[in-house]
């Protein structure tokens, strides 16, 4: 299926966002993605249902962005097949480092592009409400006439969680969007996506960075050039497991139920980014 | 000294002049936005030169310059495109080879027939004279047409030049939108062509862009200050030409290039660095 056949032009008011639990919304069979002669994914199998919540852990370089591409449809597979349900609404929030920060948009500017159909330059006075108050929601309301590059990390990923809610996605993909921030912003940004998922919202997240996803992603996936291993956190966090996946090894200690990842690298090894 | 400003509007061809090269400035300053932002600066220099090509041969064998170099231009300006977002190596040396050779064949049908088509000079670096009422109607209609597509389709294309892979999962239709500016540029060139000539027309893109990002960083303003710019540069630039008598084109963009470096002072050259784009390189360099 191309990219086009999946898209769907929607109503802007009031629509029904919540897909029947369950329902598949992406299915990779055995699919692999090689830039030239370098392979980057290989026989990965992977479902998404409706109403997942999934965190795709693993080390820099592991594929991971290259996964969420598969899953949207922007990356073909050189080998093995995806296919996705026709139709979902789809929000994308990118990795920081991808983003053209010289760009000339402010705030306000670069949310509204997600609702590109209006044949009118200027924003409704609906759009402004809109654009508004999903600003506000994520607590960045006040920066609508900034420019992109003044603010911090933490809200510089809101803006792009903001810019992809405008669209009221059915599923929501974000890559890396821990990176970059503190970690009690790093903790609001993964309770807010709960709530997001508690409201029927399908989610899938990057992260190279393992503290913190255990406590707030149910389903993870352990990913190094494919899938190592899918599951609940407790199985998905073995030393095991993260030792294959991040290629170094870690002690697992749990804490209030929770895995805990000691790192044992050697002292001044930079962790990946 | 108003009176020696004043004296050349006396004049049919002078106030037709001024008028095209104001609206011209205005075009080429809305369309460069684009055209820098995408980090394509060399797609001006380039497509002018194909269609330079396209429009020598129309004129010499006697079809409209408008379809000839039109339809020329235009599949250039996709070919361009699709080199420059896909990445492959070699791509833009065939580019290279293509827009250049078009060019030469440019030169060669003028000089050998050249008293069919515009003079050497004229087409090179844009004339003053010989704007016919053609020329002025096909830049309005050109302008009326890029301004059209510049509103109806303003957040598509700010998103697809923002950033295509997120603008493609968001319902924008990406390859529609660029193939939509590649044609608004071609024929923003083409029909300034005639004032502005075929090596300067590049100028005229980036200049007006590159000043108004200094100025400001917000998408909106940055759009019609260029287009504002831009015109300026046209009117200013035309009336220099007169009273210099040297080409328009040159005196349009060193209208523009001064008024760089006005802005460059004013400013600070750590605003340069704003123009840099993805690919690395400041849209001026
Ligand atoms: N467009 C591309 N062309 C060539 N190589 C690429 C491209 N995109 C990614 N890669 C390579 O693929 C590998 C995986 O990249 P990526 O999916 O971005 O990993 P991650 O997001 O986990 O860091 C990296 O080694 C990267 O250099
Ligand atoms: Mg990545």
């Amino acid at each position: 299926m191309s990219p086009s056949e999946a898209r769907v032009t929607h109503p802007e008011v009031a629509p029904v966002h919540v897909l029947a639990p369950a329902t598949e919304l992406v299915r990779a069979e055995r699919a692999g993605v090689s830039y030239g002669d370098t392979p980057v994914l290989a026989g990965v199998d992977l479902t998404l249902r409706a109403g997942d919540f999934v965190g795709v852990v693993g080390p820099s370089g592991a594929g991971k962005t290259t996964l969420l591409r598969l899953l949207l449809g922007t990356q073909r597979p050189t080998t093995g097949t995806v296919r996705r349900a026709p139709g979902v609404r789809v929000g994308y929030v990118p990795q920081l480092e991808t983003v053209s920060w010289n760009f000339p948009v402010t705030v306000g500017e670069c949310v509204l592009m997600a609702r590109s159909g209006r044949l009118l330059p200027w924003p409704s006075r609906a759009e402004r409400a809109d654009v508004a108050a999903v600003l506000e929601r994520l607590g960045i309301g006040h920066l609508v006439d900034r420019h992109i590059r003044e603010l911090s990390g933490g809200q510089q990923q809101r803006m792009f969680l903001a810019r992809a809610l405008l669209r009221d996605p059915q599923m929501l993909l974000l890559d890396e969007p821990t990176s970059g921030i503190d970690v009690a912003t790093r903790h609001d940004m993964l309770h807010l996506l709960g709530h997001l998922h508690d409201d029927g919202m399908t989610i899938v997240l990057t992260t190279h960075d393992l503290n913190g996803v255990a406590a707030h992603v149910p389903d993870l996936v352990a990913l190094h050039g494919t899938v190592v291993r899918r599951g609940a956190p407790l199985d998905v966090m073995t030393s095991e497991v993260l030792e294959q996946t991040f290629g170094a090894p870690m002690d697992v200690l749990q804490h209030l139920g929770m895995p805990v990842v000691l790192d044992r690298h050697a002292p001044g090894r930079p962790h990946g980014a | 000294m108003l009176e020696t400003f004043l004296e050349p509007f006396a004049y049919d061809f002078f106030v037709k002049a001024v008028v095209v090269a104001t609206l011209a400035g205005a075009l080429c300053g809305l369309v460069g936005v684009y055209v820098i932002l995408r980090g394509m600066s060399y797609i001006g220099h380039g497509l002018s030169h194909a269609i330079f090509g396209g429009f020598a041969a129309s004129s010499v064998i006697g079809v409209s310059y408008v379809l000839g170099a039109g339809i020329w231009g235009f599949a250039s300006a996709l070919a361009i495109n699709r080199v420059s977002r896909s990445h492959r190596i070699g791509a833009d040396a065939a580019i290279g080879v293509i827009t250049t050779a078009s060019f030469a064949l440019g030169v060669a049908l003028l000089t050998v027939f050249g008293n069919r088509g515009p003079s050497f000079d004229a087409a090179l670096f844009g004339s003053i004279l010989g704007i016919s009422s053609t020329d002025v109607w096909t830049l309005v209609a050109v302008s009326v047409l890029t301004v059209g597509v510049v509103a109806s389709r303003y957040r598509a294309l700010l998103f697809a030049t923002f950033d295509p892979e997120v603008a493609d999962v968001s319902g924008v239709r990406v390859a529609r939108t660029d193939a939509l500016l590649m044609l608004v540029l071609s024929l923003a060139i083409l029909s300034t062509l005639s004032v502005i000539g075929v090596t300067l027309v590049a100028a005229t893109l980036v200049i007006p862009a590159v000043v108004a990002r200094m100025l400001t960083h917000r998408f909106a303003t940055m759009l019609w200050l260029s287009t504002a710019i831009g015109a300026v540069c046209g009117l200013v630039g035309m009336n220099l030409s007169y009273h210099l008598d040297v080409p328009s084109g040159t005196t349009i963009v060193l209208t523009g290039a001064s008024l760089f470096v006005v802005v460059l002072t004013l400013t600070g050259v750590g605003r340069l660095g704003r123009t840099q784009t993805r690919s690395g390189t400041p849209a001026v360099l």
